[in-house]
């Protein structure tokens, strides 16, 4: 066991590093990173994917064909690690790159093909997936947005109906949408992908307003939009099929966790007055939370090290990266709130100018109640580890063998 | 980055886990368990010397094998898989640990060789009661080479051969390494863990030599401790593991209002949170391997971590299990107590989780103010 690179990931390593202090930027501009930034680091952002592009350092495993410089996995962790030393702007990308346009690629004509993949990868068109809808989050299958084939016969689809918790939506040029084509036949069989462009005028995106204050996410209502029979990815009825292609290319969860962590929180406890009228940080019951946070973040570090070994060797990472979100979320609210607690009756300020850490604890209480549920919800997640890791049975299902039309739907 | 196992560390932990599943099946371990007169299994102590385990980081000039702790680290964590009924940690993570570390060129020669044989057991006497340890309460005293005092419990003090104690010399605590061949009575105690016994050693003038430098006694039981902490985390780790397992296959077999008790979420969610658990606990053990094997300067929070994580997920996986099991994992017949009891065992022995949680942030708060 050692962490030391390989030559080769040594040479590469020692490359991106001097490639990113020559070229990274060295100021911050600000942003979120659950919400993949604003319309004010926009520019900064596009700007900053273009040289990546223009260097190979966008998309590292992409293969030659897509204009990617066909690199490793390690490689693209490795790039990763040392482009998060430096101020960065916020990544409004990853979700089209990750997940839409490697759809796109499998199942688009070569032509759509030719046309998506350079402005892509260079940042200049931002793309959306459009899965969650009012009726169903976690459950995709349940989608009730529809696509009828036009009566004029031209093979054209109209599409009606609501997606919801699109990221990017407000910043995105297209979109992948998966859609409802036939309510007569079980609802994994029923469904349809496309591809659409969201300068449709009938396509309306609708920024929702979260609890914590911000509007990263979007509703997007579809009202009788025409798109070409070209535009559809996969066949007829397979929606749910390519759907899951969509997820399996879920970008390999590399990053550390962001917001406020034990190390902050030792040090706000630091500077408070704890039970005896000593630092907080003497209090023991803080005292051992600090230890459960740090061994938690410790065991998610080196968890993503395993990962990381398995991607040097060559090889498909274990089951074991599958706990990282779950692991986070919790000890995010868990954190926040302790520390919000040790605050006492000064707690309820959250007034960055007098709160410890700009308000930093306050903003994590807030958010992480969307951290549990996006990209997977705690639940589902300990369903997919339950399921895909140790092997246990699914649920039984009611759903399954029942025409989408009849299914109860509840409101 | 190589943060895993070699491919020949694999096939090392591969032979162990066979030679320990036909050597040491629980059927096995139940005959320490249900007789109060065994306090181990001989024979597989044994046989376990015969395969070189007990010297497996021993260099090659003192008998053993000359592996790394990364060796040792893959065996423990099999022989926690099997809840193994023998003095391995006492003798090999304790004493020969204390003696590489600390031991003079002639009680290296002396001693590191019988270990690596299986002649010698070890044992760690610190603690003299109930509560946490405190070295300015410690009565035992070593005065002119010769220890007096009590020591109570000893986890295999009942039958070691040697034992380390922390006594008071010159009112400065101190290590000393005692023969127990002469100057000790001793009374075994009942345990938790009947598989792993205890003793009260009471010394009255016993042969005691310092290990050390003096006044150095209590630095050099944290050196020593936080070792052991680490080759215990991969034991406590195996026996996660295990009970994952084996709350899986029942889980998998047991019939409940017409379906696998395995399909309803409640277990399931219980299993995937045992999982996350044991995960953490190897990923932390794994980096508390690294630094025990590369004597870095991060051991020392390195095994806190691991230490803890390990004993959460051992705990853990050891009570789920049995609630997994339902009525049937209450049974003295049925296997998810000996884990239930070991997890303690393993879990005390060398300190408490709140006194490493305190140990931990105590390294933190001067790493983080450095």
């Amino acid at each position: 066991m050692d962490f030391n690179d390989t030559p080769e990931e040594a040479a590469y390593r020692a490359e991106a590093r001097k490639w990113l202090e020559a070229n990274a930027p060295k100021k911050a501009v600000g942003g979120d990173d659950l919400e993949g930034g604003t319309k004010d680091t926009m520019a900064a952002s596009k700007a900053w994917q273009a040289k990546k592009a223009a260097a190979g350092y966008a998309q590292i495993t992409w293969p030659k064909e897509w204009g990617g410089p066909g690199g490793t996995p390690i490689q693209q962790v490795i790039f990763s690690a040392e482009e998060a030393r430096h101020p960065v702007p916020p990544n409004p990308f990853a979700i089209g790159l990750g997940m839409c346009v490697p759809t796109v690629m499998a199942f688009a004509d070569a032509e759509t093909k030719t046309r998506f993949v350079g402005p892509a990868l260079r940042g200049e068109e931002i793309w959306c997936q459009l899965f969650s809808e009012p009726s169903g989050g976690s459950d995709v299958a349940a989608a009730r947005t529809k696509a009828v084939k036009a009566d004029d016969g031209s093979g054209d689809w109209i599409i009606s109906g609501q997606k919801v918790w699109t990221t990017g939506a407000q910043f995105s040029s297209f979109g992948i949408v998966v859609v409802r084509t036939d309510p007569d036949v079980p609802k994994h069989k029923g469904m349809t992908m496309f591809w659409v462009d969201m300068s449709d005028p009938g396509i309306e995106v609708r920024p929702i307003h979260q609890m914590s204050g911000g509007s990263g996410f979007n509703e997007v209502f579809f009202t009788n939009v025409r798109v070409p029979d070209s535009q559809r990815l996969g066949a007829v009825g397979d929606g749910w099929k390519v759907s899951l292609v969509t997820l399996m290319n879920e970008r390999l969860a590399v990053g550390g966790s962001s917001g406020a962590g034990w190390a902050e929180f030792m040090e706000a406890a630091r500077g408070l007055t704890g039970l005896d009228g000593g630092p907080a940080l003497k209090d023991q019951a803080l005292r051992e939370k600090i230890a459960d946070w740090y061994v938690q973040a410790e065991g998610l570090k080196h968890t993503r090290n395993r990962t990381m070994t398995a991607l040097s060797r060559g090889q498909t990472p274990g089951p074991e990266s599958s706990i990282g979100k779950v692991v986070a979320a919790t000890q995010m609210q868990d954190l926040a709130n302790s520390a919000v607690e040790m605050l006492d009756q000064f707690g309820i300020i959250n007034d960055p100018a007098l709160a410890p850490l700009k308000g930093g604890f306050h903003a994590s209480l807030m958010s992480a109640p969307g951290l549990r549920i996006a990209g997977g919800t705690d639940e589902i997640l300990k369903n997919i580890i339950a399921e895909r890791v140790l092997g246990l049975p699914g649920d039984i299902r009611v759903d399954k063998d029942v025409a989408f039309k009849d299914l109860p739907t509840g409101r | 980055m190589n943060f895993d196992f070699s491919d020949d560390q694999k096939f090392l932990k591969n032979e162990a886990r066979k030679f320990l599943e036909a050597n040491c099946p629980t059927s096995r371990v139940r005959k320490i368990l249900d007789d109060d007169a065994k306090a181990y299994d001989e024979a597989l102590w044994k046989a376990v010397a015969g395969q070189g385990w007990l010297g497996a980081a021993i260099p090659e000039e003192h008998g053993g094998l000359g592996l790394g702790h990364i060796e040792l680290c893959a065996i423990a964590e099999e022989l926690g898989r099997v809840v193994a009924p023998i003095p391995f940690a006492s003798t090999v993570y304790f004493l020969a640990e204390a003696l590489m570390l600390a031991g003079s060129d002639a009680q290296k020669a002396a001693l590191l060789p019988r270990i690596a044989a299986g002649e010698v057991i070890g044992c760690v006497a610190t603690s003299e009661g109930p509560g946490v340890l405190s070295a300015s309460a410690i009565q035992a005293s070593v005065s002119g080479g010769r220890l007096s005092g009590t020591k109570l419990p000893v986890t295999d003090g009942d039958i070691a051969t040697h034992a380390l104690v922390l006594a008071k010399e010159n009112g400065q605590p101190g290590l000393f390494l005692v023969n127990l061949s002469a100057g000790v009575t001793r009374e075994a105690l009942a345990t938790l863990d009947p598989t792993r016994d205890a003793a009260k050693l009471t010394f009255s003038g016993a042969a005691a030599e310092r290990l050390g430098a003096a006044g150095e006694g209590l630095s050099l039981l944290e050196q020593v401790t936080d070792r052991a902490a680490v080759l215990l985390a991969f034991e406590q780790s195996g026996g996660a593991d295990k009970c994952l397992e084996m709350a899986k296959a029942y889980a998998l077999e047991r019939y409940a209002f017409g379906r696998v008790i395995a399909s309803y979420q409640a277990i399931k969610h219980k299993l995937a949170d045992m999982y996350v658990k044991n995960e953490l606990a190897r990923s932390n053990a794994y980096y508390g391997a690294w630094a025990l094997n590369t004597n870095a300067p991060e051991l020392p929070v390195a095994a806190s971590a691991a230490r803890i994580a390990a004993s959460e997920a051992f705990w853990f996986g050891a009570k789920e299990n049995i609630q997994t099991h339902g009525g049937i994992g209450f049974t003295w017949e049925v296997d998810a107590h000996l884990y239930y009891r070991r997890s303690r065992q393993l879990a005390l022995v060398a300190g408490a989780a709140r006194v490493w949680k305190e140990r931990l942030v105590s390294h933190l708060e001067r790493r983080n103010a450095a």
